[in-house]
């Protein structure tokens, strides 16, 4: 029972393609049919995943400041995301005069591939990715950049000051944080000794006197590592505090400035995507991938894990989105630079030392003070750097 | 030297505790779900005019006498009256045509000031939007003319204060028309039968 519906999944596929290969199918369409249908599954399930995010975001926002949120179309307001969607697909879908209409078309699909592309090497499960690469780390954010691409096409594209300011700050940001995500990243990869995603996952399996989980995020530079991912996956996703390529108060929109109807959905629904893909590539880096938390919750099947965590951490953005101000863009690549690459650096060293410390308690004094350390000291320097000041005045008063 | 970091954390916590409470303590959603819940409005709350009629018949209850002071007096000349007229030709004391054009009025009551028969006074109805600009935002008299026991159900103070005003103006002329009756016998019977016309008394 249980390890059925651990491969539950799977079995269902196998016991499908076995039906058609009984009707003399050749394998080859068999192979196509297959991975068309885990490309369907997967785009099914994280298009789901937007829909009902679009509306839990706006309800857990609205919770945040009490009030009670959308709960109009259906029960508790459910269907809203299908209200949404009829109103996008109905709107006019306006391309300016002077836009460069190839490059406007083009970028909001450009923006979509990367976003599913990336999702085709997260281990869902136990054996259950749906591309096993060596290097799946590595295409992750060789792909994973193509949406700069994208949004550049849309600002470049709209032929509009507004556009154009907001992709250039959304190239900025992104190149600027894109480095620490990497190093963080590259950490997990150095401890566990490889650059596939599946390899990463196992190797934070097992348990610490039987109940501690060995997930990286709980180690010292695993912590530091993490927290460093998840900063820059907020950057990199576009999202609260580091939305200002899109930020509505200076730049109309942004690169969204001159999109509408259909296309600006593809846009919207792509930056979930990612944000789902980015969630996920955390998971599976530093939160133990599809493992339990605990070992007699093994029970529960692996995938219902992952999709669990991923909910988890998507929430907590949601979270840091309903708390945090948007940053100014000098202090937000200040940050990038200034505070992230050095202790992305650090965590990278404090990993190091406690692979070669043994991983035992000193591996643990040894590392937690490597990324301690410099977290105190740059954290008050940069603390200070841009504290307010009281303003006096010469002249008055 | 503080801990970097830590009002950010700070900051989570206030969100947290928000999002958690707004499940757990009811007074927090203060969002009324309108169009089932409605807002008990308070009594002084108004909307629009609308004229006041006693007893069960909007016709002859009709307080107003047409006098017009409102129509002249109201700042954006919202208020259109007509005074009907017997076969004769001769004005009776009653509008014929009464409307108000809401898409004007501004709720100033000055209106209201100024009846001098306790005729005109203000609604609280606010659900009057409508997919005809024209047509439907003028009140005509069929539907400015309500009961007095409307107006008792929405402003009760003040319906009371101007019952009294109107049963003690009913008595002082009653009185009058008394004491002039005792005076002389044969002029009696013509002021009597003008008073009853006016339809101030209540029934
Ligand atoms: S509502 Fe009052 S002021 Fe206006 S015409 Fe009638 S009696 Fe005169
Ligand atoms: S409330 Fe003011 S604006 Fe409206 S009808 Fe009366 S006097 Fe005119």
């Amino acid at each position: 029972m249980i390890s059925s519906l651990e491969s539950a999944p799977i079995d269902v596929l196998h016991w499908f393609l076995g039906l058609l290969g009984s009707f003399g199918v050749p394998a080859w369409i068999l192979a196509i049919i297959s991975a068309l249908i885990i490309i369907g599954t997967i785009i099914g399930v994280f298009l789901s995943l937007f829909a009902l995010t679009s509306v839990m975001e706006r309800k857990i926002l609205a919770r945040v400041q009490n009030r009670y949120g959308p709960n109009r179309a259906g029960p508790f307001g459910l269907f809203q995301p299908i209200a949404d969607g009829i109103k996008m697909i109905t709107k006019e879908d306006l391309v300016p005069r002077t836009a460069d209409w190839i490059v406007h078309f083009l970028a909001p699909v450009v923006m979509m591939v990367p976003a599913l592309l990336v999702l085709a090497i997260i281990p869902y499960g136990r054996d259950m990715v749906p591309a096993e690469l060596d290097a799946g780390i590595l295409y992750f954010f060789a792909v994973g950049a193509g949406t700069e691409v994208a949004v550049f096409m849309a600002g470049w594209g709209s032929n509009n000051k507004y556009s154009v300011l907001g992709a250039m700050r959304a190239i900025a940001q992104m190149i600027s944080y894109e480095l620490p995500l990497v190093i963080s990243a590259i950490v997990t990869a150095m401890i566990s000794g490889s650059l596939s995603p599946s390899a990463i996952v196992s190797a934070q399996g097992g348990f610490a006197f039987g109940f501690v989980p060995q997930w990286f995020a709980l180690t010292p530079w695993g912590f530091t590592a993490g927290l460093i991912f998840y900063i820059c996956a907020l950057a990199e996703s576009n999202r609260s505090p580091f939305d200002l390529p899109e930020g509505e108060s200076e730049l109309v929109a942004g690169h969204l400035t001159e999109y509408s109807g259909f296309k600006y959905a593809t846009f919207f629904m792509a930056e979930y995507v990612g944000m789902f893909a980015i969630c996920g590539m955390f998971v599976t880096l530093f939160l133990g991938g599809w493992q339990a938390p605990l070992p007699f919750l093994d029970i529960i099947p692996s995938w219902c894990w992952f999709l669990g965590k991923v909910c988890f951490v998507a929430f907590t953005m949601i979270w840091v989105r309903a708390t945090l101000p948007r940053l100014r863009i000098d202090h937000l690549l200040a940050f990038a630079w200034k505070f992230l690459l050095p202790m992305s650096f650090a965590a990278f060293l404090s990993a190091a030392c406690w692979h070669y410390a043994g991983r035992g308690p000193l591996a643990w004094i040894l590392s937690l003070a490597i990324v301690g350390i410099p977290y105190l000291l740059l954290g008050n320097a940069f603390t200070n750097r841009f504290s307010v000041s009281r303003r006096t005045y010469l002249f008055s008063e | 030297m503080i801990f970097p970091g830590s009002g950010i954390l700070k900051g989570l916590a206030v969100t947290a505790r928000n999002f958690a409470g707004s499940y757990v303590e009811k007074d927090r959603l203060t969002t009324e779900q309108y169009p089932e819940e409605r807002p008990k409005l308070p009594e002084a709350a108004r909307s629009f005019p609308f004229l006041v009629y006693d007893g069960d018949n909007p016709e002859t209850g009709m307080r107003c006498v047409s006098c017009k002071i409102c129509e002249k007096e109201c700042p954006p000349q919202c208020i259109y009256i007509i005074q009907d007229r017997d076969e004769a030709g001769k004005a009776i004391k009653r509008p014929k045509v009464f409307d108000i054009d809401i898409s004007v009025c501004m709720s100033c009551q000055i209106c209201v000031e100024v009846c001098p028969f306790e005729s005109i006074r203000m609604d609280q109805d606010y659900e009057l939007s409508s997919f005809d600009r024209f047509g439907s935002l003028i009140l005509d008299k069929p539907k400015l003319l309500k009961s007095n026991s409307y107006y008792h159900s929405i402003h009760p103070t003040e319906a009371a204060e101007t019952d009294g005003r109107i049963e003690a103006d009913r008595l002082k002329k009653e009185a009058a028309a008394a004491a002039k009756a005792a005076k002389a016998a044969a002029p009696s019977v013509v002021s009597a039968s003008s008073s009853s016309s006016q339809q101030e008394g209540k029934p």
